[in-house]
């Protein structure tokens, strides 16, 4: 079984797998994303509460498929841009992430790629309808083209297996 | 390894802390063995099989001399010669062994087939040899994991040096019909060689080599609750395999290096006792696997059995898709509660792909990333298995109620 990852988490996604901060459905967000599906095997909500004068986050929560490093890297994603402003948030780096849970193990940095993949949704979200400010970058990023090639890749594989269960 | 690593799991497990009760279930990757064996294993080590089995002093001849009773011993229960049990020392190597070392030996033929559910050490040898010219076909195989026999048939031809399939399924515990499918490869090519890989067949069901009729076959010890660092390769006198490693030879040419006297000692120990229960011990076994089955489909909603039932199933095996729950988290939250078991989830491979197995007998990605292999084992009582029924509910639930697709529901964004 596949179950398998080359060295143990460190403690803190452990502690953090035990008792998530600000986990659940948030009612009334201001902005929410998603990023990942459940046929990858891991995927990320946010929700953002923003203070519309500041554009400060007031309260980040999440919910999340995915394993224990995976609701790690989001549960202390909502902790480290709570009273953020947005464009403070947006250059929150999947590093940052991985470097606060003690350094994630290479085959779980994806996690936190895909934590910052939804937020940065997020803000792109709540800017849908608004004046876009100077920092939002057209372009997608490098952390958002990488949720979105996980996205993808998914698809293409489930399709490869579709296609050679028709040929037989 | 690091003083910061060994500093950093020493935390890890402080913080998981010690669970008033536990359950190991997973035998499928590693696990606690007889405790005959083990004794086996020390008498080995302190007394009468710490020599090189090849060397000519008495310690070596009593080396030498347990090294062969374990031949006879496994030969007496298998139904073959001595003289045809090749040591490794594991699993892993007896399936490469069989698949490198035979296509060294006859290198005409081109062509090997191996069912799509096949260990990756199956596989992976098998692929490897695409590299040198060889075509792999993959056998499909149905919704409970049972080969397609027609696909064989019309696959073989006289270029196919080899069909491999295992006689049990280590994932999903189907118990294939070998001896019809060995009939269909040995009517369509009576030279195709037949390798059936019986890691997890040893001791779950009667084998008789012979009468099978197969030409290689795969054994490992800690499938059989004997110590790791022993496996054995059946080769059917006549066959002619090529070594696949070098180096200096003790007892057998195929695979140089000394062999590791004692942990055989204590896999023939360990068949020993097996054989010696086997209706005891495969009869308990069903009933505690029946028994977890059954309540968990019971208590919990959305549960997929994976693989087939009752008599077509390994007396061990436990293999169900936990939906809207991703497997590792859940092997994470069982562990909290004293409860170990591995999980066919892709979460840990950053290739995304979950259990092949699984795939294969159809199931969508979302429900193999959902599921969790469990072995019950001679070691279980419905006192653990009770624990396991009692604790599934809430584990479940907590990670479930975690995630943001919600059962029965859409996603909540």
């Amino acid at each position: 079984m596949s179950s398998r990852i080359p060295l143990p988490y460190n403690p803190k996604v452990l502690e953090l797998f035990k008792n998530p901060k600000n986990l659940g459905k948030m009612e009334d967000a201001d902005a929410s994303a998603v990023a990942g599906s459940i046929a990858c095997g891991d995927m990320i909500a946010i929700y953002l509460k923003i203070d519309k004068n500041t554009q400060k986050i007031i309260k980040a929560s999440f919910e999340s498929y995915g394993c224990a490093a995976n609701i790690a890297a989001s549960s202390i994603m909502t902790e480290i841009i709570k009273d953020k402003t947005l464009e403070e948030a947006w250059q929150i780096s999947w590093k940052r992430i991985s470097d606060e849970l003690g350094g994630l193990p290479a085959v779980k940095y994806h996690c936190g790629i895909l934590a910052v993949g939804a937020l940065r949704r997020a803000i792109r979200a709540y800017f849908k309808d608004k004046p876009k400010p100077k920092w939002l970058p057209e372009e997608l990023t490098q952390d958002e083209k990488h949720a979105l090639e996980e996205e993808k890749l998914i698809e293409i594989l489930s399709r490869k297996i579709e296609r050679i269960k028709e040929n037989y | 390894m690091s003083s910061d690593v060994i500093k950093d799991v020493r935390s890890l497990l402080e913080s998981h802390g010690k669970p008033k009760k536990e359950v190991y279930l997973d035998s499928e990757n590693s696990g606690l063995i007889f405790p005959e064996a083990l004794e086996a294993l020390i008498e080995a080590y302190k007394n009468i099989g710490y020599g090189h089995p090849s060397i000519t002093h008495k310690i070596g001849w009593e080396s030498y001399e347990i090294l062969y009773e374990s031949s006879n011993i496994l030969a007496n229960f298998l139904n073959c010669n001595p003289e045809e049990i090749v040591y490794t020392h594991n699993g892993t190597e007896a399936n490469n062994l069989a698949i490198l070392g035979l296509a060294e030996s006859y290198k005409e033929k081109k062509k090997i087939i191996v069912s799509s559910i096949e260990h990756l050490s199956v596989i992976f040898p098998a692929e490897h040899l695409q590299k040198y010219g060889y075509k792999v076909i993959k056998i499909p195989v149905d919704k409970e994991g049972f080969v397609n026999k027609d696909f064989i048939d019309k696959n073989i031809d006289k270029d196919t040096l080899l069909v491999s399939i295992a006689a049990i399924n280590h994932e999903i515990g189907t118990i294939q019909d070998l001896k019809a499918i060995i009939d269909i490869v040995k009517d369509k090519n009576p030279e195709t060689f037949i390798h059936t890989d019986a890691c997890d067949a040893l001791g779950k069901i009667k084998i008789d080599l012979k009468k099978l009729n197969v030409d290689l076959a795969s054994f490992s010890s800690h499938k059989v609750y004997g110590p790791k660092g022993a496996g054995a390769l059946y080769v059917k006198e006549g066959i002619k395999l090529e070594p696949i490693i070098y180096g200096q030879l003790s007892t057998q040419k195929l695979w140089p290096s000394l062999e590791n006297i004692p942990s055989i000692f204590g896999f023939s120990k360990a068949i020993k006792i097996l054989y010696s229960n086997f209706e005891f011990y495969n009869s308990k076994m069903i009933n505690l696997r029946d028994m977890l089955i059954k309540n968990i489909i019971e208590r919990i909603e959305y549960v997929l059995l994976n693989g087939p039932k009752n008599n077509k199933r390994s007396p061990d095996n436990i293999n169900l898709s936990f939906l809207y729950c991703e497997g590792e988290a859940l092997t994470v939250e069982l562990s909290l509660n004293g409860i170990y078991v591995s999980s066919g989830s892709a979460c840990t491979s950053r290739v995304l792909e979950p259990s092949h197995v699984l795939l294969a007998i159809g199931r969508k990605y979302e429900e193999a990333h959902g599921s969790l292999l469990m072995k019950v084992t001679p070691f279980h009582n419905e006192e653990d298995i009770k624990y396991v029924i009692e604790k599934m509910p809430e584990v479940v639930s907590r990670i479930r109620s975690i995630s943001p697709i919600k059962p029965g529901g859409e996603k909540n964004v």
